[in-house]
């Protein structure tokens, strides 16, 4: 087997230097009735070669969205990764290395990790960011522990913009630690009223902009009156280059904002690994879950950087810490440091207004298209249409052309009477001939 | 050019290595000044299109003021990040025989795979007609979990070890209230010896924690587990092989008493790699396991993740799994996404796991097969052994000289009077080129270092390694401490002041502050 570097003659002078007749006797501690006799039933081991075949053909299998128009969005988002990003997270010592508990040694990995913070910090207008957690979905759950810590209530509540896969999230976790949390009607068209779901006991609310739907949010007064009723406001957003051309939720007053930072920096990867970004304002600091990285000196009086605040974590505080949250997403946190340090604020700001634009040229084309209704008034590089039919049925019709069409509602809201909406998103690397093909083939199959 | 003609070809004098440099680089070791002192606002690494000119639809919602960022050229990017890395020590650098976190080889196979496009460049919510391909690559990942573990069902989605933790311990939870017992069944037992995530989790979810203490010998008892069952307890959650490198000999009897008592057994699988094939989780009357891709099936680190925690469950938990999770329809795979009409707990991210580590799990476990996986796991407790037995004479084990599973755990006894500590040993590895072991951990051994070295390291590199450790031991015992508490000598930074760290919290770049005249 190629990666064991042991050969048999080894394993016997081994075994006769610590002592034991057999291998086998290592494993004594395992009770013999316990211990396994024979292989277990699973093929034997395979070359480079056949391996590569068998999960190519496998990959084969899948439409790529690369490969066809695809106007999938609702929660993660295809962008072009510059090569050097890729190549870049393939470095031995960045690939290879482990959380950066020795500090004299990955000060690599350290660097990049304060670097993150405070990208993240600029992007989300608030005081300071965390070193990622798994994706935005299980920071959102994060985020409303966090909120009734801060608060000592035990209420959230979320409105009906929040993407309902991160609701169920929110759900599952609250619902088990014995919390409330009380679940707003899907809102398409961002007409809700939040403010009025405040009472003395909420502890948050969470809100979502661009919301799943694609609207724009303000949340300005809702800040205010979260604000006055002791509540925080939890800001969430699934599509990180939107914070490129709209105001920040740190500027609109939230007080936690929670993203999913796959945008910069990372592929579809069929859902994971993903990068979850988490920001707040100073004096929330201490109650923040998951890794910080901060400044110091070493011995010599060098700056460097180390993990911080660790009482915070489970393997200082066990039963009392924040969060059980011990691995996260540094790698892809790296590959979204590494994209947006390319991008800079000029890249960045270029390439929302590529994506905004995109999306208002689909739009129009789509409105164009009879029976076709754009129900989203304000958006960013996604919109939600109604169509003359189910939309899961079109979706299909469209898929066996090749063109991926978009998220019906229904497959995230399936009793919710909107069947014949769908959820269209550009980015920048649509082309025009994308949108305009999606119109024309929409057409023909309505 | 190259040109021997006229120039001096003999090595030269060695004195003077010590100076300082204008630059404060040395050779290939070069300092490296943050992305913003070094980048501009106005520079991009990369080329976009002007946009269209469009009806703008954002609402009153643009941005007003600069976000703050700065941007590198493609040059320099590469530079900035590729110096960074070189201040980083990796699997691929040298040994890292971090116990408890398995850093074992890092095929790059793996990484071929997991970027093929139809893996990599497929969304999450498209048709899942046009994905069948990747829910046949769940679904056989799936398979092989359960084939190993001898467990009839298994949730993919958990995004790391601790994350499968709460997903299992989830579970749990639902199965106890399913029965109506969810007010009275509370408590949660831990052994001392446990990873912090295990109390974590069970407080995350309102459990309270009843530590079980360890046996003289370092592993758990059934007569101890007996005495704090009651109708109250919900769970053991137990670590096998433990966290002191052991098996647990009388799991299975703390199984039968669990269940007996009508509570569940969560075992903590981060140590699976000492037993892949030897013995299975499920023949020992496992509920729930978590397997952690990124330890026992070689997903890389990637200085902290991403990680992946699929979770196996027994028959008893299997219909509380959370959404979502495969069904077959013929020849068609289906992923069920909605947790209405079935006993799904509920839903732990927001899409279907972690596929790029899938992906990497699946090339690591096809190219091994059966008698490979168990090969790996014999090395690796041969290797464990191996070093145990080279370093027994001079370093002490706080539980006899026993073989291990595949870490070796020793205390701080014989540092006794050295001056020397755990910490600083484990500094002086790094002067010697190796990453520390994992050291006062578990908690209920003195000072504890827990070296697992994986069955990846060759025979010649264990050699080194051992007589790396015993020259570092002798010269502590031989009174060479300065060795020791200045360490490390070599490595880019010197030890770094965490208590300043912690006391005065600097977590992002802030502008200097403008220097003004009196």
């Amino acid at each position: 087997m190629r990666y064991l570097p042991h050969s048999d003659a080894d394993r016997a002078a081994m075994l006769a230097h610590i002592g034991v007749a057999s291998v086998d006797d290592l494993f004594a501690s395992i009770p013999a009735a316990k211990r396994l006799k024979k292989l277990v039933d699973l093929p034997l081991a395979r070359s480079e070669i056949e391996v590569e075949r068998e999960l190519a053909r496998l990959a084969a299998e899948n439409t790529s969205a690369g490969s066809v128009p695809s106007f999938v969005g609702a929660g993660a988002y295809r962008h072009h990764v510059p090569a050097t990003v890729d190549h870049l997270i393939q470095r031995s010592e960045f690939l290879t290395s482990y959380t950066p508990y020795q500090p004299e040694i990955a000060q690599g990995t350290l660097q990049v990790l304060f670097e993150f913070q405070t990208q993240v910090a600029a992007l989300t207008g608030m005081d300071v960011a965390n070193a990622s957690m798994y994706d935005g979905s299980t920071g959102t759950g994060e985020a409303v522990l966090m909120a009734h810590r801060i608060t000592r209530r035990r209420k959230a509540v979320l409105s009906g913009g929040l993407h309902r896969h991160y609701a169920d999230v929110v759900r599952t976790l609250s619902g088990m630690a014995g919390d409330e949390v009380v679940t707003l009607p899907a809102d398409m068209t961002a007409g809700e009223n939040l403010i009025k779901a405040l009472d003395p006991t909420v502890s948050c609310i969470v809100v979502q902009t661009p919301d799943v739907f694609g609207n724009l949010r303000d949340l300005s007064k809702l800040a205010e009156a979260c604000k006055a009723n002791g509540s925080l406001l939890i800001a969430v957003f699934t599509e990180a280059v939107s914070l490129g051309l709209v105001e920040s939720p740190g500027a609109m007053g939230a007080d936690i904002v929670v993203g999913e930072g796959q945008s910069i920096g990372n592929g579809l990867n069929f859902g994971g690994p993903y990068v979850g970004l988490f920001a707040t304002r100073q004096q929330y600091i201490r109650q923040m879950p998951g890794r910080l990285c901060g400044e110091t000196v070493d011995a010599s009086g060098q700056r460097g950087f180390v993990l911080t605040l660790s009482t915070r974590e489970q393997h200082i505080r066990r039963e009392k810490a924040t969060s059980n949250i011990c691995t996260n997403s540094g790698l892809c946190a790296l590959a979204f440091t590494i994209h947006m340090t390319l991008l800079g604020e000029a890249g960045l700001t270029r390439l929302a207004e590529l994506n905004h634009a995109h999306a208002v040229d689909l739009a129009e084309r789509l409105e164009g298209v009879p029976g076709v209704e754009v129900l989203t008034r304000a958006f960013f590089n996604e919109f939600t249409v109604r169509l003359p039919g189910r939309a899961d049925r079109i979706v299909e019709k469209l898929a066996r052309r090749g063109i991926l069409a978009g998220v019906p509602v229904s497959r995230l809201l399936p009793r919710a009477g909107l069947d014949d909406c769908l959820i269209v998103a550009a980015t920048e690397v649509t082309t025009e001939a994308d949108r305009a093909g999606f119109a024309t083939k929409l057409k023909e199959v309505l | 050019m190259l040109n021997n003609q006229g120039r001096p070809t003999a090595a030269g004098s060695a004195e003077g290595a010590g100076h300082p440099t204008f630059t404060g680089n040395r050779a290939l070791v070069q300092e490296e000044a943050l992305l913003f002192e070094i980048g501009r606002a106005d520079t991009t690494g990369v080329d976009l299109p002007p946009p269209p000119k469009v009806k703008v639809r954002l609402g009153k919602l643009r941005r007003s003021g600069a976000i703050g960022l700065v941007g590198l050229s493609e040059p320099e990017t590469m530079r900035h990040y590729v110096r960074l890395s070189q201040k980083n020590y990796g699997i691929d650098t040298g040994m890292f025989p971090l116990g408890s976190c398995t850093m074992k080889h890092n095929p790059r196979l793996n990484e071929k795979m997991a970027r093929l496009p139809g893996f990599a460049d497929i969304h999450p919510l498209q048709p899942q007609s046009t994905v069948q391909g990747a829910l046949k690559l769940m679904e056989m990942l799936g398979h092989w979990l359960m084939t190993l573990t001898a467990m009839p069902a298994v949730a993919l989605s958990p995004k790391a070890g601790a994350h499968g933790e709460l997903a299992g311990m989830m579970a749990i939870k639902a199965a106890i209230a399913a029965r109506g017992e969810a007010a009275t069944r509370s408590v949660v037992l831990v052994p001392e010896s446990a990873h912090g995530t295990n109390p974590a989790t069970a407080a995350l979810i309102g459990f309270s924690v009843r530590a079980v203490p360890a046996d003289a010998d370092g592993t758990v008892r059934v007569a101890e587990v007996k005495k704090l069952l009651g109708p109250d307890v919900a769970a053991i959650m137990l670590t096998n092989p433990n966290t002191c490198g052991l098996f647990e000999p009388e799991i299975a009897a703390i199984a039968d008493a669990m269940h007996a008592a009508g509570a569940y057994f969560y075992c903590d699988g981060a140590n699976f790699n000492a037993i892949v094939g030897k013995t299975r989780p499920g023949d020992l009357g496992v509920d729930a396991m978590h397997i952690n891709l990124h330890k026992t099936f070689s997903t890389p680190h990637g200085g902290g993740g991403p990680g992946s925690g699929p979770v196996v469950l027994s028959e008893r938990l299997a219909p509380f799994a959370p959404v979502p999770f495969l069904r077959r329809k013929g020849s068609r795979l289906e992923l069920v996404e909605h947790a209405k009409g079935s006993k799904a707990f509920g839903r732990m991210t927001a899409f279907h796991g972690q596929m790029g580590m899938y992906v990497r799990a699946m090339a690591y476990m096809l190219s091994h097969g059966a008698d490979g996986l168990r090969q790996a796991s014999e090395d690796a407790v041969l290797n464990a052994n191996y070093i145990r037995a080279g370093l027994a004479d001079l370093m002490s084990q706080p539980f006899g000289d026993h073989p291990c599973m595949h870490e070796a755990l020793f205390d701080d006894q014989w540092l006794k009077g050295t001056g020397v500590t755990t910490l600083d040993l484990a500094k002086a590895m790094i002067d010697e080129g190796y990453h520390p072991m994992t050291m006062y951990f578990p908690l209920v051994v003195h000072g504890a270092m827990l070296i697992e070295p994986t069955e990846s390291e060759s025979r010649a590199s264990l050699d080194l390694f051992i007589m790396a450790m015993r020259d570092l031991a002798m010269a502590a015992k031989a009174g060479h401490a300065e060795r020791f508490t200045g360490a490390p000598y070599h490595a880019p930074r010197r030890r770094l002041d965490e208590t300043r760290a912690a006391r005065q919290p600097v977590l992002k770049w802030t502008p200097p502050k403008p220097i003004t005249a009196e």
